[in-house]
């Protein structure tokens, strides 16, 4: 079975890429993502708070107390090795690439342009075969327009792609007035594809200290739907590469995937849940799902879904909503 | 000039040859010399190599002793070694000295000269503690710029190896140690010239080693013990030829030429000075202008000290001398006179004796810079003119006001010999601010940048929070000698706007000289904030004024509170030093290196600083006349008691160097509760209580490092007279139900650290940011509050009696510790505060050096206090390594006359009454009820026995305070406890007295900056440990319980107080030794201490610091002795670690590393729960001890 499939411009031996997740800190766990079959791997983000605020940590917490007390110059080695995290990562970046033959996308979270996005460029030195973009932005100020934050994500895509020659990926949220034109806008500012949706962390309130409680749940696979429709939706008006991430738990929601237009599947809390080792499984009901419907290739089934192709687009539109909602009632 | 030319200070200037110069390095930190060790560890941490192509080796030991045994041990091995001291370190060393000496080892040891601590301990600079080496045997080689400490390492390294001499280079402490200063350095191809390779291998060949072995140390009797000492006298008889011939070899390479004994001055000079050290500097340069100017001075500067070379000294005279004065620094109370002057006197002596030389001038001999006092040209003179008398005075001092033996010369301190092409600029700052960073940051780029020569010298005062620093700096064509501070500056910058009300800051101003202020104010509008006497002063001196807005530019620019890049612009702005272009290249060419590492970021944000710091400087128009009301702000409150007016207040003022010898009490004897006197007024927000969110719990107060906010219940009639804003509520429950209650903050004591609204439970239903604590701007709360304060302290104490000792109502006791300069969140000086509020009436406190005694007693104030009955901790810093000890004897010392006192009180029984001695002897003070009893009962005793005659009635009432139980406590920091003063803790704890003590565990030598400790936990970065510590941090706790009597606990007041409370009650009524623990955050640690409770429970859960109590006394209950007061660990270790960037540097540098060392540190917390456990389950079978 021709599982092959063409992400970014990287040809891949089938779409499952193990997706952002903490297993790349680990080298023995990369390893095991390999030997499992994934046919790429993506770092968890680095974040533009991250690369601000190791560089503003030291100044903060250390240097501030230095040169203030004839006994004391400073209180910690003033060591030449000094590394920040960011630094940390484009190593680990190097150690991936030598480690497993499969290739690597490094992954930026931040949405203002800065100094930060010279590590775009410092990603594609250390050897990433491609660099995914989180716009993540969560906005709190009524001063803020959408047309703000459009703007501004636009204008980080394209300094990006100013500064890379390996492809840009753009992870967004669902959270847009009109994804499809934001989408197109995205591609025409330089992006090589899109991949839906972020997750994020939520924030949770922990009801007797009155104090605001981060969470980060791993995903169900219910979450894959609303994916699917917007997979549906843009892959079949705006061509570019696009990726699922958020809610693959089996080889039959890759399936859905690629046929409402995924290019790649990344998958993330099936291996954070059952180990690595899951990659391998995934991979084979991939396999056998379409070798027991008699298709060719991947490539037969992918977009066959989407908004342009399905047989009743109105399962992706707002009449669903209607639908789904009478249904409800009356069961 | 052919070498690199550098900006450094003495301490790299000699670290830089010895590193080379080395194989094994030893070493322990000590101020002023503990740079010379750290830069050490950090160059073979990054793998530089020595000269022969190989890493030193350098490791840090747990004392000077153990330093020099560590390099007595690897010269004895065939090894090149070194170490570096000062003060009581060298005096640990002396020991190993004589060995090293005796057995003619080549050795070369580097010493930044400090005051050894006599009635008062000193971390500044003087000659005390080399004097004392003077009979070691060892070669004393002194150098006194730091060219030449950075010169004369070279020579030392190289003289030690012909001539089998030890050596003991020596520099001032601070003067030297910490001046930067431009020096060409000595490179490889030089050093390796100047190092005789065939000395180095009969070093080898005389190495231990079982392929030819041989014997040292043998032990000799009478027979013999004589003639061999005397066998090695050729060796020392050769080491000035050695010296000679190394200078001489040096001037060949490097082009710097040096004598053993240099003269400087008029050739044929009839008045003659003779100095060692960075005093000689200053007497060059005033020599020079006395002779530019006529007169017939000249100076003999001694370089090889020892072994002194008496001709060479004597020929260095001009034969025309008259009248010598011979100054030393140091002071040998009852010796005919100090070292260098009987040397002088010995040496004419016996030369002319010998027929060798006519000379027969007068000689008088002075001291002079005891401490670091200042030696300035005006002194120079003032001890020269002196010798023009008939009958010059002999034994003199020069720099102080001696009225009480009147010994002091007076000097003319108009007299200034500044060259006008010498550009002299003073900053004032705050420590915070990073002022001294910039200022060397400037002193680079002049002095590597141009051909200018540069100088910088920073006086810190003592505070560790809101601390003041003043940068001394010199640019100029020649080479600068002038070691004493700038006090005619052309430049003088004011970081802190509100240093013009408390200091007089333009003192220092030179006629026309330019000022710039860091203010808030518009141009237009900043004379009229300026006080009355900065008015007048600038005025009379013609200054000109400049100003900006620092704060504001500094946070336009994303730098809060870091206004130093925005204020080195400036002075390259107005200075004129350099062409303003090239010096706005410079300074962003020096932050690209500086802070490029650290990311693009902070480059971005100091380029913008920079860029934004020339459009907001202004020159302020000044007016013809002074319009100002505002006098400078009084140094201590007007209530305070005389002394502290006249002695205290002139020290906080800065006035300290004008007080007279009769000032000062003569054995070091200090008054307590003066800490109050001194309105820091260092905050720019403190709390604000809300009494109606408040559920009273009192953390705040707990926490509160500096006692500045405090809780109390009083009487409700106490409120008629409160101020308008004064703010109470009725206690909630419990035993002073009924009563008000006040949380009040000492709005002129608080640091504005934040730890109290951190801690404060209670928030705000509807609104949870908003908490019964909440942080507000100072300046508008100020007044009320201050009026408050002064109200709340004026009422009455609650009843001890009443008071449950828990960690709620411990904080309604007055603490006995307060307002001390520690830094802002502090988590050591939580702890001392809650043993003055339950121990403090009746405590003794003997204190290991350390950020303890330098907080709780490093002058110009003290924070221990008393309560209104008088009583307070006494308290008293013998030395670092003996703290254990000492406070035994303190222990012992009581309890001797605690028996005398009891068997007076029952030799009297006849007059006392058989009742009250009875109930006297029964009474053990366990409690606050018990002592105030038999307080009241020795007010009888005292009562009956008044008026008698009989001696042995006079003794009891001279001692019968003893009768009242005295809680002896023994406090200080890892670095005592775990390394320099565990032997003798060890053996104190063995001995079953009934001694407490208090381990402030930071993990690190805080005091001395950051050094590793055997407390220092595996994974966490410190110096001596630069790629963090790999071994597991010493276990001090399990110890001290395998004794089996010894009362033990950990504690960690963040993670829960109850525990601490509890701790401290049962160590103290434990009658015999107790040890508690206490786990203290530290600014060492890297992070915002306001979460320094928050880390402290991570620590404890994650079980890296499990709590625990160890208590002897439940075996006899048939109890296991160990209490476990915190649950199983979580495993969450990662997340306390990656919290601090002591780990998290750790794990930057090398992520695998560090993941092993998080997973053996892991496995250890489970196998010490383990053994833990098991204390806690099962009896233990051995019997407590009685104490």
């Amino acid at each position: 079975m021709d599982l092959t499939t063409n992400y970014l411009g990287l040809r891949l031996p089938h779409p499952l890429v193990a997706g952002a997740s903490p297993l790349v800190d680990d080298l023995e766990l990369v390893q095991r993502v390999a030997d499992a079959g994934a046919s790429a791997i993506v770092m968890h983000s680095l974040f533009e708070e991250q690369i601000r605020g190791e560089a503003l940590a030291r100044e903060r917490f250390h240097d501030v107390h230095a040169l203030s007390h004839a006994e004391a110059p400073s209180y910690l080695p003033a060591s030449d090795e000094f590394r920040l995290g960011p630094d940390e990562y484009l190593e680990q970046i190097r150690r991936i690439r030598r480690r497993v033959p499969i290739p690597v996308i490094a992954s930026l979270n931040g949405t203002t342009e800065g100094s930060w996005l010279a590590y775009a460029r410092s990603t594609q030195e250390a050897g990433a075969n491609a660099l995914e973009l989180n716009l993540y932005e969560l906005v709190t100020s009524i001063d803020v327009s959408a047309d703000d934050v459009e703007r501004r994500s636009l204008d980080v895509v394209r300094a990006v792609r100013k500064s890379v020659t390996i492809p840009v990926a753009v992870k967004l949220s669902p959270f847009y007035t009109s994804l499809p034109r934001f989408a197109s806008q995205l591609v025409a500012s330089g992006a090589d594809g899109i991949v839906l949706f972020n997750r994020f962390y939520q924030a949770d309130i922990d009801a007797d200290a009155l104090e605001v409680v981060r969470s980060l749940r791993l995903s169900e696979p219910g979450e894959l739907l609303l994916r699917l429709r917007w997979l549906a939706i843009l892959s079949a008006q705006v061509r570019t590469s696009y990726a699922v991430s958020g809610g693959v738990h089996s080889g039959l929601d890759a399936v859905k995937a690629v046929m409402a237009g995924a290019d790649c599947v990344q998958v993330v809390s099936a291996l954070l849940r059952h180990g690595p080792e899951r990659m391998g499984t995934l991979l084979s009901e991939l396999r056998e799902w379409l070798e027991q419907h008699e298709y060719d290739s991947l490539e037969q089934a992918r977009g066959s879904m989407n908004l342009k192709r399905c047989p009743d687009p109105r399962g992706f539109e707002r009449a669903n909503y209607v639908q789904v909602l009478q249904s409800w009632r009356f069961e | 000039m052919r070498g690199k030319q550098v900006t450094l200070d003495g301490n790299e200037a000699v670290a830089h040859v010895a590193h080379r110069s080395s194989e094994v390095i030893a070493i322990y930190p000590i101020t002023p010399s503990s740079s010379m060790g750290e830069l050490s560890d950090e160059w073979s941490a990054q793998g530089r190599k020595n000269l022969w192509g190989q890493v030193p080796e350098v490791i840090e030991m747990q004392s000077e002793a153990g330093a020099a045994g560590a390099v007595h041990g690897a010269l004895q091995a065939g090894s090149l070694a070194t170490t570096f001291t000062a003060s009581q370190g060298l005096l640990l060393m002396i020991p190993n000295m004589y060995k090293i000496a005796g057995e003619l080892t080549p050795f070369v040891m580097h010493v930044a000269a400090r005051t050894l601590a006599t009635h008062a301990l000193s971390i500044f600079g003087d000659h005390s503690d080399v004097m004392a080496c003077r009979q070691t045997g060892f070669a004393l080689l002194c150098s006194g710029s730091v060219q030449e400490a950075h010169d004369f390492a070279a020579i030392a390294h190289a003289a030690t190896l012909k001539a089998r001499v030890p050596f003991l280079h020596f520099f001032d402490g601070f003067r030297t140690s910490h001046e930067v200063a431009k020096v060409e350095l000595v490179d490889d191809d030089s050093l390796r010239a100047l190092y005789d390779e065939g000395a180095i291998h009969a070093h080898r060949a005389r190495a231990l080693s079982p392929d030819h072995p041989v014997l040292r140390g043998s032990a000799q009797n009478p027979d013999t013990f004589f003639q061999a000492r005397e066998a090695c006298n050729p060796f020392h008889d050769a080491v000035a030829g050695h010296v000679e011939a190394a200078f001489g070899q040096f001037a060949e390479l490097v082009g710097r030429r040096y004598g053993l004994c240099d003269y400087v001055g008029h050739p044929q000079a009839e008045r003659v000075l003779v100095m060692m050290g960075s005093g000689a500097e200053t007497a060059q340069e005033t020599v020079e202008h006395l002779v530019a100017k006529g007169e017939k001075v000249g100076l003999v500067k001694v370089r090889l000290y020892r072994p002194f070379p008496l001709a060479r000294f004597v020929a260095a005279l001009p034969p025309s001398t008259r009248a010598i004065a011979v100054l030393d620094r140091t002071k040998e109370p009852g010796a005919v006179g100090e070292p260098l002057y009987l040397d002088v006197v010995t040496a004419l002596r016996e030369l002319r004796d010998a027929g060798e030389t006519k000379l027969d001038p007068r000689v008088v001999g002075g001291r002079y810079g005891l401490s670091s006092k200042e030696f300035t040209p005006a002194m120079v003179k003032a001890v020269l003119d002196e010798l023009t008398v008939a009958r010059p005075r002999n034994h003199f001092t020069v720099g102080i006001v001696d009225d009480v033996t009147h010994r002091s010369l007076a000097w003319d301190k108009s007299f200034d010999i500044e060259s006008p092409d010498v550009v002299r600029a003073m900053f004032w700052g705050l420590g915070s601010d990073g002022t001294v960073g910039a200022n060397k940051n400037s002193i680079k780029i002049i002095g590597e940048g141009t051909e200018l020569f540069a100088q910088g010298y920073f006086v810190y005062d003592s505070k560790k929070s809101g601390s003041i620093t003043i940068s001394h700096l010199r640019f100029g064509p020649r080479p600068i000698r002038s070691s004493y501070l700038v006090t005619s500056a052309n430049f003088v910058a004011c970081h802190m706007f509100g240093f013009l009300e408390r200091y007089d800051v333009l003192a220092g101003a030179a006629p026309g000289a330019t000022v710039l202020l860091n203010s808030p104010y518009a141009p237009e509008k900043l004379w009229d904030e300026l006080p009355r006497p900065v008015q007048q002063e600038i005025l009379t001196k013609r200054l000109k004024l400049w100003t900006i807005d620092a704060a504001l530019v500094a946070n336009e620019s994303g730098m809060r509170g870091r206004i130093n890049t925005v204020m080195q612009t400036c002075f390259f702005a107005i200075s004129g030093v350099l062409p303003r272009e090239k010096a706005i290249g410079a300074i962003k060419a020096a932050i690209q290196k500086t802070y490029g590492k650290k990311g693009q970021e902070l480059v971005e944000r100091n380029f913008a600083a920079v860029d934004a710091a020339l459009a907001h400087l202004h020159e302020v128009p000044v007016p013809g006349t002074v319009t100002s009301k505002l006098e400078l702000l009084p140094p201590v409150s007007k209530d305070a008691p005389d002394f502290v007016q006249r002695v205290t207040g002139a020290m906080i003022a800065g006035h300290g160097d004008d007080l007279p010898v009769s000032a000062f009490p003569p054995d070091g004897t200090w008054p307590v509760g003066t800490s109050r006197y001194e309105k820091r007024n260092i905050a720019a927000e403190i709390p604000v209580w809300d009494t109606k969110l408040c559920i009273q719990c009192n953390k705040c107060a707990l926490f509160c490092p500096h006692a500045a906010i405090r809780a109390k219940v009083f009487e409700p009639a106490a409120l008629e007279h409160a101020p308008g804003t004064y703010k109470s509520s009725d206690v909630k429950a419990g035993e002073f139900a009924g009563s008000k209650f006040t949380i009040q903050v000492a709005p002129e004591d608080c640091t504005g650290c934040g730890l109290c609204v951190a801690v404060c439970p209670a928030k705000d239903k509807s609104n949870p940011r908003h908490k019964a604590l909440d942080m507000a701007t100072q300046a508008p709360l100020l007044a009320a509050e201050r009026e408050n304060y002064e109200f709340f302290l004026g009422l009455a104490e609650p009843p001890r009696e009443k008071v449950k000792l828990d960690n709620k109502g411990t904080q309604l006791l007055e603490p006995l510790f307060e307002y001390s300069g520690a830094c802002a969140g502090c988590g050591e000086t939580p702890y001392l505060k809650l043993l003055t509020q339950v121990f403090g009436d009746r405590t003794v406190i003997a204190n290991a050096t350390g950020c303890s005694s330098i907080y709780g007693g490093n002058l110009p104030t003290t924070p221990y206090t008393t309560n209104r009955d008088g009583r307070g901790p006494a308290w008293a810093n013998s030395l670092f390594e003996d703290n254990a000890e000492f406070g035994l004897g303190i222990r012992l010392g009581i309890d001797a006359l605690r028996s005398e006192s009891l068997a007076l009180t029952k030799a009297h029984a006849g007059v006392l009454g058989e009742e009250l001695v009875a109930a006297i002897e029964a009474c053990e003070g366990r409690d606050d009820a018990e002592i105030a009893a038999q307080r009241e009962r020795v007010k009888l005793v005292r009562e009956r026995l008044r008026g008698s005659k009989e001696r042995p009635a006079q003794r009891l009432l001279q001692i019968a305070d003893y009768l009242v139980r005295k809680s002896v406590w023994l406090v200080g920091g890892d670095g005592w406890a775990y390394d320099i003063g565990f032997g003798g803790l060890d053996h104190v704890i063995s001995q079953g007295r009934d001694v407490n003590i208090l381990v402030l565990d930071t993990e690190v030598y805080s005091n001395t900056g950051g050094q590793a400790s055997k407390s220092t936990p595996r994974g966490a970065a410190a110096k001596f440990a630069a790629n963090g510590k790999s071994l597991g941090k010493k276990d001090l706790a399990l110890m001290a319980m395998s004794y089996g009597h010894v009362y033990v606990a950990r504690v960690a007041m963040g993670a829960k107080d109850a525990q601490t409370v509890k701790a401290l009650l049962e160590a103290e009524s434990y009658r015999g030794p107790s040890l508690v623990i206490a786990y203290s955050h530290c600014i060492a640690h890297g992070y915002d201490m306001a979460f320094g409770p928050e880390q402290q429970k991570l620590a404890v859960t994650s079980g890296t610091w499990p709590l625990y109590r160890y208590d002897p006394r439940r075996v006899a209950a048939g109890e296991a002795p160990l209490v476990l007061d915190s649950g199983t660990p979580t495993g969450a270790i990662g997340a306390y670690m990656r919290n601090e960037t002591r780990f998290r540097m750790v794990e930057q540098q090398d992520p695998a590393r560090f993941k092993a060392m998080l997973e053996t540190t892991q496995a250890e917390i489970r196998a010490r729960w383990d053994v833990l456990q098991r204390l806690a389950e099962k009896p233990h079978v051995q019997e407590p001890a009685k104490s």
